[in-house]
């Protein structure tokens, strides 16, 4: 494709999963001539297995212990992976960049008191005023600091504290589809000249109950042993969650060669829909998003699928690929990471940008239902279907 | 008109605003609402909702009004779907909406009514080690989709889609208490993006529950002057000490001017500019020398193409709250300087409190109705000044003054800086 000078590129990569810390550990596994090994921890959540965070050295991007103290689990994941991204682009330490560069956070919340939580729920049991029980627990025993540690927006806000970024800060709710909206906007706004650079990302943590009694609410959590991705069935729903953020520096073309900036990729297509999945629903959109990206379909093509795991979603989806781009290479890269939610596209997205920079052949990620690849790809697909709602698609292509 | 007629001082397409629709304390629409504010009336009463006994803060301005079960995300949804029915029939739009949709929601969790009943279904006996163990085996056991559905952060925006037929993937944003104006300026982008001719803009917040007033009590920012409830909200006030936590909800349809006049629309005034700036000194409070809502004011002056004198009324963010009220007051001589004595500057929230998700756009509504009605609505219970802020609060009593051009400021924790600017429709 020619290349344009307000391309969308993609100058820094931060990501943190269960595979390790950064941009290296990353690309080890998707280079490597080996099926990377899941990292699962069963015991924790028994029945449910989870994808857990690696061991981190939080002072690396959080040097103060203040601010770490001040964040839930998610949230310093996220400022810790956002923190790896702006090393990565260079901008670290560029307050002037810093201080212009568009935010765009895709964020979930609430990270519950657990033991404040059982202790209403005991009270509650006993007696029939609920209400006042409450109020009597929350009064006096939640953290004053604990609601900002929560609060969606203050991952981004804790960002602006630790990083100065603060040309912008937007937070973008809504489950998977906050990584497709929070990269479509800042897309949209570089490629229309509105913005030069910006940060966008997410972060999940999994190891949490409240969440996974939010999804179980459905069924949709796999239970005992780890299983394959294309291949996983009962017990359970499908889904492993898993703890992860990826934190991407997106720039002009224009505005990356002119401070001599690397480029792992450019972004060609980022776009989602939403509606009723029923009776083709589902199909129908894929193939609108499809169709308007552009794609031809070609063996030089990655598809990094970031289906949930949910079985029936999960088989519509890979059928739709392989009807509709039949010589790509597939690989679900939920299989590695994990179940991530607002992270979760932004994560593909990631990966997929390194894949193309590596100019390796992927391993099968599920190598009984992924082929092998006889090259490196030009072109990487990154999809994303939300458990509940929403569909994703981006297009990377190589440099 | 001529092209040049549809486009900006940076030759961007001139937005319309052609449909509007507000619910909040005072009631259901434009005319109650209006009427109501610039009488002086306020919505602030005594929470009703839950008991207050044992709090410190037993007002608020939440919206009680609708058939609607007591779920945050419920009525959150009921009153995104009252304010959205509301404009996109002012704006006469019929069937589909076919643009997109941005909604600004709160961040609402799982209800606690809700983790009782499975509690309940479980049969605890009151002495679980980990309560969650065990609400985990009551979904196993039998799914209770609600339950999700309720805590799912595109909730609203999902039902607002289906109900009103927009196009593609709907945005759910937060940025605190900024949240409503972020929600019009990414519309304003979309359009000048040329990526739509038109945007449907919704700010909502119908998330008051004892859990939320206790998070924001413990931050010591709530009024906890309880008696008279109406008399708790006094920004600019010496003695304020809080805002009051309020309900509301707003939707604004965003047209390109020139697609809104060729379909003949009701022009009702032009959303000109926003500007938007991220403060890093805090997680509550802004910078001590207001940098960051400095910039904010000027850069959606800039990006209005007016200058300090292009300004006639400010419809402030006025929380009542020590910090804001001063930090607002500073940004505010900092950018206008001289002229500043001479610009009414109002706070809603001396009536509605402080609808936090949904106050950008429950704000900018009434600031295209002063537009509109050349009607400037008061600041009310303004009776003990606070000497270090001088400003022509339009105290207490409505006033009458045609203005052409009005910023309505927005600011929230983490950092979140917001501002817009509407002016009439160009002559």
């Amino acid at each position: 494709m020619a290349k344009k000078p307000n391309d969308v590129v993609i100058t820094g990569i931060g990501i943190v999963s269960c595979h390790g810390v950064g941009r290296q550990s990353h690309e080890a596994l998707l280079s490597g001539p080996e099926s990377p090994q899941p990292v699962i921890d069963n015991e924790r959540f028994a029945p449910y297995p989870v994808h857990p965070a690696p061991e981190i050295d939080w002072s690396e991007q959080i040097p103060r212990r203040g601010d770490q103290r001040q964040m839930e689990a998610w949230q310093r994941l996220g400022v810790f992976t956002a923190g790896l991204a702006l090393d990565d682009a260079g901008l670290k330490e560029d307050a002037e960049l810093c201080g212009s560069m568009d935010m765009i956070v895709a964020a979930g919340g609430g990270e519950r008191d657990v033991a404040v939580d059982t202790m209403i729920v005991n009270k509650a049991m006993s007696r029939n005023d609920r209400d006042h029980v409450l109020n009597e627990v929350l009064t006096t025993e939640l953290r004053p600091t604990l609601f900002l540690a929560q609060l969606s927006n203050l991952l981004a806000g804790n960002i602006s504290i630790v990083h100065k970024v603060t040309g912008s800060s937007k937070t973008f709710m809504g489950e998977e589809t906050a990584g497709v909206s929070a990269l479509a906007t800042a897309f949209e706004r570089i490629r229309a000249g509105q913005s030069t650079h910006a940060l966008v990302g997410g972060a999940y943590n999994a190891e949490r109950q409240d969440m996974l009694l939010l999804q179980e609410g459905v069924q949709s959590l796999a239970q005992g042993a780890w299983q394959p991705l294309w291949s996983r069935s009962n017990p359970g729903g499908g889904i492993v969650s898993g703890s992860a953020s990826a934190f991407l520096v997106l720039e002009s073309r224009d505005h990356a060669e002119a401070r001599g900036a690397q480029i792992y990729a450019a972004v060609g297509f980022v776009d989602g829909d939403r509606g009723k999945r029923a009776e083709g629903g589902l199909e129908k959109r894929l193939e609108g998003l499809a169709d308007r990206s552009n794609v031809a379909d070609s063996s030089e093509i990655l598809v990094l699928s970031g289906a949930s795991g949910l079985y029936e979603l999960r088989d519509r989806e890979k059928q739709f690929i392989a009807d509709r781009w039949p010589s790509a290479a597939l690989r679900g890269y939920t299989g590695l990471t994990g179940h991530t939610l607002e992270a979760q596209f932004p994560i593909g997205v990631a990966l997929g940008a390194l894949a193309l920079k590596s100019g390796a052949a992927l391993p099968c990620f599920d190598a009984a239902a992924e082929a092998d690849m006889a090259g490196p790809a030009k072109s990487a697909i990154v999809t994303a279907v939300g458990f509940m709602h929403g569909e994703g698609l981006a297009v990377l292509d190589a440099e | 008109m001529t092209k040049s007629a549809y486009s900006d001082h940076l030759g961007r397409p001139l937005i319309a605003v052609t449909g509007m629709g507000i619910i909040t304390s005072l009631g259901q629409g434009k005319d109650d609402n209006w009427n109501a504010l610039t009488s002086g009336v306020s919505g602030i009463h005594a929470i009703t909702r839950f008991p207050t006994d044992e709090l410190s803060t037993r007002i608020c301005g939440t919206v009680d009004f609708m058939d609607t079960p007591d779920i945050a995300s419920e009525l959150s949804f009921a009153l995104a779907d009252a304010a959205t029915r509301e404009a996109v029939s002012q704006a006469g739009i019929n069937g589909d909406f076919q643009g997109p949709l941005f909604v600004a929601a709160p961040p609402v969790e799982c209800e606690w009514v809700d983790r009782f009943a499975i509690a309940d279904e479980a049969g605890f006996a009151g002495d679980q080690d980990n309560a969650y163990d065990g609400l985990l085996e009551v979904m196993r056991k039998r799914p209770h989709p609600d339950f999700t559905r309720r805590a799912l952060f595109g909730g609203v925006a999902e039902r607002l889609s289906d109900r009103y037929g927009t196009r593609g993937l709907p945005v759910t944003l937060s940025t605190a208490c900024a949240s409503g104006a972020t929600a019009i300026q990414l519309g304003v982008d979309a359009i000048r993006q040329g990526r739509t001719e038109r945007a449907l803009t919704v700010a909502t917040d119908g998330s008051v529950n004892a859990e939320a007033l206790i998070r924001f009590s413990l931050l010591s920012a709530l009024s906890t002057q309880n008696d008279p409830p109406e008399k708790a909200s006094k920004p600019f006030n010496k003695d304020r000490d809080g805002f009051v936590i309020a309900e509301g909800g707003a939707a604004l349809v965003l047209e390109s001017l020139e697609s809104a006049v060729a379909r003949g629309a009701t022009v009702l005034g032009i959303l000109k500019g926003y500007g938007e700036k991220a403060d890093h000194f805090h997680r509550t409070r802004s910078s001590p020398d207001g940098a960051p809502a400095i910039a904010t004011v000027q850069a959606a002056l800039d990006d209005a193409g007016l200058d300090a004198s292009g300004i006639g009324y400010i419809n402030a963010h006025g929380t009542s709250t020590p910090e804001n009220d001063k930090m607002e007051y500073l940004s505010l001589s900092t950018v206008f300087g001289e002229h500043l004595p001479a610009i009414p500057v109002s706070s809603n929230k001396s009536m509605i409190g402080h609808t936090l998700t949904a106050a950008g756009a429950v704000e900018a509504v009434f600031s295209l109705l002063t537009i509109r009605t050349g009607t400037l609505p008061p600041t009310i219970n303004y009776e003990n000044p606070d000497p270090a802020i001088e400003l022509d609060v339009v105290p207490n009593v409505k006033r009458d003054q045609a203005v052409t051009s009005v910023l309505s400021n927005s600011f929230g924790f983490g950092g979140q800086n917001a501002c817009l600017v509407m002016t009439a429709e160009p002559a």
